[in-house]
């Protein structure tokens, strides 16, 4: 088998890839790979809104954002398959298994790595106690309650104040189950404000933070948690326990990419992301292999991963339609105080279109700071935010014109007033 | 005069917005960055009003829920009124996003839309 | 199912299974009894999967000559009942000079007990064996006969052979009673009785009580719990061989060893409990493991740890295996006290016990009997041919379900339909490997959930983890009530 560009994962990330591949150069042949019965990837169990208000100018819900793109796909030629599972990455060919082909190979020009990401499971996070039934990460539970139709319990207490734990506080409510509290291990909430208030606010659910889950209790099914309260190394204070009686415990406690192709491709990771090292054109240390979307790094809006996606897309696009083999120079994008990691983290400026969106995440709260950018000495932005937090991805936009003949690194920075 | 501190949830910006309001009339808005937050703002005071986005029952599909949405926010005493309603209902395969699947939902006046696409049921 | 057997046998871990397969053999009735919903969920799911080489145990006990007879029956056994099992050493290791001589005390119990191959190294040789040993490591005892096996699959196809031979299990049935009638046994269950010429204890944390119940000779089980971690398969590499730290009276101590699916496994932790039934995982538990793993090896990633788990162990005041015929109840058997290195030993158990038993009753061997076991078919462990073949023929093969560890639904749908198959989400974990992976199960579950629902003819919302009142689900969204 072969294509021009293969795009693994049929999510908002590689819908957005494919898409741009296609329009680019219409003369590609261009292959989504989709593990599920259907695309969309995780919008089709993310049934509330929020989607699409900076792509459409509207507010949609996950499965309306998802077919915006995928009813595009017949009139581009973008072929897929789904319930395929892909095996092996490397440069230049793809292998994947279904039940009609058993296990196959592709050939292709270019690769888009469009995985997105896996949640943290309990033994991960070690949580102590006996193993009953009813701890479920927030994700597996909503895709219970929205795909397959079916309650994961009716007395919940939720660890992990993320969004994907405030929403689902939210749809265990409306579906008539009782949320007795959200635990949050940091002093501040991981998720959007709007959230807070339409989930937890709403429903009169208390947010309780700097709290973790320290036993498990119920031989065959949850009957308790029992939460404390932590210091400021998120070690449990002693005396502090609160036993909530409960039946499920959903944890919302982090998403990992899912990079186990990437790794498998040696293809560069960094730590920071868990994601692939990429450059302004999405590209991995592999040529010709892409990231974007959660697999590169967790995002919040899938807005951002549409358009980073479609970045990607095109410079895959390019990458196969052009023979040109020009190497610019590398700037590097450095991570200065305050700032956990950018994406990229290399820039070519000559292979800029026109500008450069650097995305990063802070280390920590910041209020009343500034996002510092600079280059070649002086600060080139310097940009007051009333607040920074790690869990609401920033972005920089620095022009091409700007970026032609520096030395030395981009040096992204928090600086306080 | 009193003021009321609120968090805009329009855009995942959450605004936090400050109304000043006599009694129950709006005197000033102040933090929203968008039109939308002021329109937001005044209504919240006054009579919140929510989106509610949920699952129905549908019959001879290939899947048994679809996902759907109130088209327009209704008011947020209601939302429990609007689950139930939906609850107990149910639609018919096919569906297509936009589908109206309840004209008006529990006396809102406010219809119920399908946000999904479902096929008939291949077996049937 | 009749009420009457030659044979129950209380118990269905790797010890009353090993027993059952070794008495299918002969011409008789067998009933096995388990209180919990399946094969393999007691000791036997929840340790540290060694096959240990010997030297441990004292010399002229029970312990040693089973220990050591049962890795030699192991080898021919993975290969017939299709067990996971690699044969790659072990090593206790010495990080205190003045500590040596515990070392070739070891060495020379082990050479009273029979073990092959038994040498001690010296730091430069272990250092090459196992770069990231200890700095502090001075010597060891490398023991080449030491192997790591997947005891899920042990157990299970200990059951399954004996269950094609004939041999019957019962689940959900605690026994509640034993009382001596003219023809031997009546054994008293939650709802049923079933009567028995011969009764065989093999009930672990609880054979202390099965035991009780017939004879004044009182025996005292003390579980002792141990908390694992298991770590990411990525980290492969980080230990060849079963490492050990020299043994306490508590036990063998914190290891770190490479599993039979190429996870790290560190644990277990030794504390006396009283519960025979609950082994939770605790804090402290885990901080233990995390701090002993860390004197024996360098650099443990512990960070990538993909989950927590606790076993309880039998250990019986005496601290040996009470393997016999209760000699105050002719024609009850007791196997009291299994510990380690019960896993190692079970083979040899059976062959014992069974013997007993056969002589006790006079059992004829049977003139056919089949005593070879194939695993699921796992497309992913087949040559690309043999693969191919395979997923044309039955294209269920060719959807993965289990993304992390390459598991499909052929293999899940063929858990649930063999003999003794999966009934559970468990159950299916234990004989598929579905849910065992970096992810346990957050992607997988719901479809594995849908294929046993499926199958099984029952609704969603009735599938359980484990059993019982294990349930996953309670009802659907937009219920009527």
């Amino acid at each position: 088998m072969r294509a021009d560009i293969v795009v693994i994962g049929g999510g908002p990330a590689g819908l957005a890839a494919a898409i741009s591949a296609a329009r680019f150069d219409p003369s590609l042949n261009v292959l989504i790979l989709e593990r599920d019965n259907e695309l969309g990837g995780i919008l089709n169990q993310c049934i509330h809104n929020g989607f699409g208000l900076h792509t459409f100018n509207e507010e949609l819900t996950g499965p309306e954002y998802a077919s915006r793109f995928e009813e595009q796909l017949d009139g581009l030629g973008i072929n897929y398959m789904l319930n395929t599972m892909v095996l092996n990455v490397s440069s230049g060919s793809v292998t994947a298994v279904n039940s009609n082909e058993g296990v196959f190979t592709v050939s292709c020009g270019a690769i888009v790595l469009c995985m997105g990401c896996r949640e943290r499971p309990r033994g991960a996070l070690n949580i102590p106690g006996l193993r009953p039934a009813g701890v479920f990460t927030a994700g597996t539970a909503q895709r219970l309650v929205n795909i397959e139709g079916y309650m994961p319990g009716r007395e919940v207490v939720i660890l992990g104040s993320g969004d994907i734990g405030l929403i689902m506080a939210r749809r265990m409510t409306l579906e008539g189950a009782i949320v007795k509290a959200v635990c949050e291990l940091m002093p501040y909430s991981g998720g959007l404000k709007r959230n807070i208030v339409q989930c937890l606010d709403d429903f009169d659910i208390p947010l309780i933070l700097s709290h973790t889950v320290i036993d498990i209790k119920g031989k065959e099914r949850v009957t308790s948690v029992v939460i404390a309260k932590v210091d400021s190394n998120s070690k449990p204070i002693p005396g502090t326990e609160q036993e909530i009686a409960c039946d499920t415990l959903l944890l919302s406690c982090g998403l990992i990419p899912e990079n186990e192709l990437s790794r498998a491709a040696d293809i560069k990771i960094n730590p920071a992301t868990n994601g692939p090292v990429v450059n302004e054109s999405f590209e991995t240390s592999v040529p010709g292999i892409f990231a974007c979307g959660n697999v590169l790094h967790v995002h919040d809006l899938v807005d951002y991963v549409s358009e980073e996606s479609s970045r990607a897309g095109k410079s895959a696009a390019r990458y196969v339609s052009s023979s040109n083999t020009s190497v610019g120079a590398e700037i590097r994008i450095s991570t200065g105080s305050g700032v956990r990691y950018t994406v990229p983290s290399i820039v070519r400026p000559d292979e800029l279109d026109s500008d450069l969106i650097i995305r990063f995440r802070s280390t920590g709260v910041f209020k009343d700071s500034y996002i510092d950018v600079s280059f070649n000495g002086p600060k080139k932005i310097h940009r007051r935010k009333q607040i920074i937090t790690p869990g609401e991805m920033e972005q920089v936009i620095l022009k091409k014109e700007d970026l032609l003949n520096i030395s030395g690194d981009i040096c992204v920075a928090i600086s306080e007033s | 005069m009193e003021t009321k501190e609120l968090t805009c949830i329009n855009c995942p910006m959450g605004c936090r917005i400050t109304v000043t309001m006599s009694g129950s009339e709006v005197i000033s808005v102040e933090g929203n960055t968008c039109k939308r937050g002021d329109v937001y703002a005044r209504t919240e005071v006054v009579s919140p009003v929510r989106t509610v986005t949920t699952t129905i029952k549908v019959t001879g599909g290939s899947v048994d829920r679809v996902s759907c949405k109130t088209k327009t926010p209704v008011p947020k005493d209601k939302i429990f009124d609007v689950m139930a309603e939906i609850g107990a209902a149910s639609c018919t395969a096919p569906v297509k996003i936009g589908d109206v699947l309840i004209k008006d939902c529990a006396g809102t006046g406010v219809p119920v839309v399908a946000t999904k696409a479902v096929g008939v049921n291949p077996e049937d | 199912m009749s009420d009457s057997y030659d044979i129950i046998i209380i118990g269905a871990g790797v010890t009353g299974c090993a027993i059952a397969r070794e008495l299918s053999r002969y011409a008789c009735k067998v009933l096995v009894l388990d209180k919990d919903e399946d094969v393999c969920c007691g000791t036997s799911k929840a340790n540290s999967g060694i096959v240990h080489a010997g030297y441990d145990a004292k010399p002229g006990s029970l312990k040693a000559r089973m220990n050591v007879r049962g890795n030699e029956m192991m080898i021919s056994l993975v290969k017939e009942l299709d067990i996971p099992f690699k044969q790659i050493g072990s090593l206790v290791v010495c990080t205190d000079l003045s500590l040596r001589g515990g070392i070739e005390e070891l060495y020379d119990r082990g050479i009273a007990n029979g073990v092959p191959g038994l040498r001690i190294l010296e730091a430069p040789e272990l250092r090459e064996l196992e770069p990231n040993i200890s700095d502090d490591a001075v010597c060891a005892l490398y023991a080449p006969t030491a192997g790591i096996i997947c005891p899920f699959r042990l157990n299970i196809a200990l059951a399954e052979c004996a269950c094609q031979n004939g041999v019957e299990f019962l689940f959900d049935t605690a026994v509640t009673g034993v009382e001596a009638i003219p023809s031997g046994f009546k054994v008293i269950t939650g709802s049923s009785e079933y009567n028995a010429s011969v009764v065989v204890n093999a009930a672990g944390c609880h054979a202390d009580e099965i035991h009780n119940l017939v004879s004044s000779v009182k025996y005292h089980i003390t579980p002792r719990r141990g908390d694992y971690m298991l770590l990411d398969r990525s980290c492969e590499g980080l230990v060849n061989h079963v490492i050990f730290p020299q043994p306490t009276s508590l036990g063998k101590g914190i290891l770190v060893t490479p599993t039979a699916h190429g996870n790290i496994l560190i644990g277990p932790t030794a504390v006396d409990t009283d519960n025979r039934d609950e082994a939770p995982v605790t804090a402290d538990g885990l901080a233990k493991v995390i701090e002993g793993s860390a004197k024996n090896v360098k650099g443990i990633p512990v960070k990538q740890v993909i989950t927590g788990f606790s076993g309880l162990r039998a250990h019986e005041d005496g601290g040996e295996f009470i393997l016999e015929e209760v000699s105050d109840c002719p024609g009850f058997f007791d196997c009291v006290g299994i510990e380690s290195p019960g896993l190692t030993a079970c083979p040899a158990v059976g062959e014992y016990m069974a013997s007993l038993v056969a002589d006790k009753l006079s059992l004829l061997p049977k003139s056919s009997w089949n005593g070879i076991c194939h695993d699921v078919k796992k497309p992913f462990e087949m040559s690309e041919s043999e693969r191919a073949e395979l997923i044309s023929s039955d294209p269920s093969y060719g959807k993965i379900i289990c993304r992390c560890e390459t598991i499909t639904e052929g293999e899940i749908i063929d858990s649930i339909r063999r003999p003794l198959g999966a009934r559970s989400l468990d159950g299916v974990k234990r004989r598929t490997r579905a849910g065992m992976g970096r992810c346990q199960g957050g992607f997988c579950s719901p479809r594995v959930m849908e294929i046993l629902s499926r199958e099984l003819g029952v609704p969603l919302d009735s599938i359980t983890k484990n059993g019982g009142s294990s349930k996953i689900l309670f009802g659907r969204t937009k219920d009527e009530s």
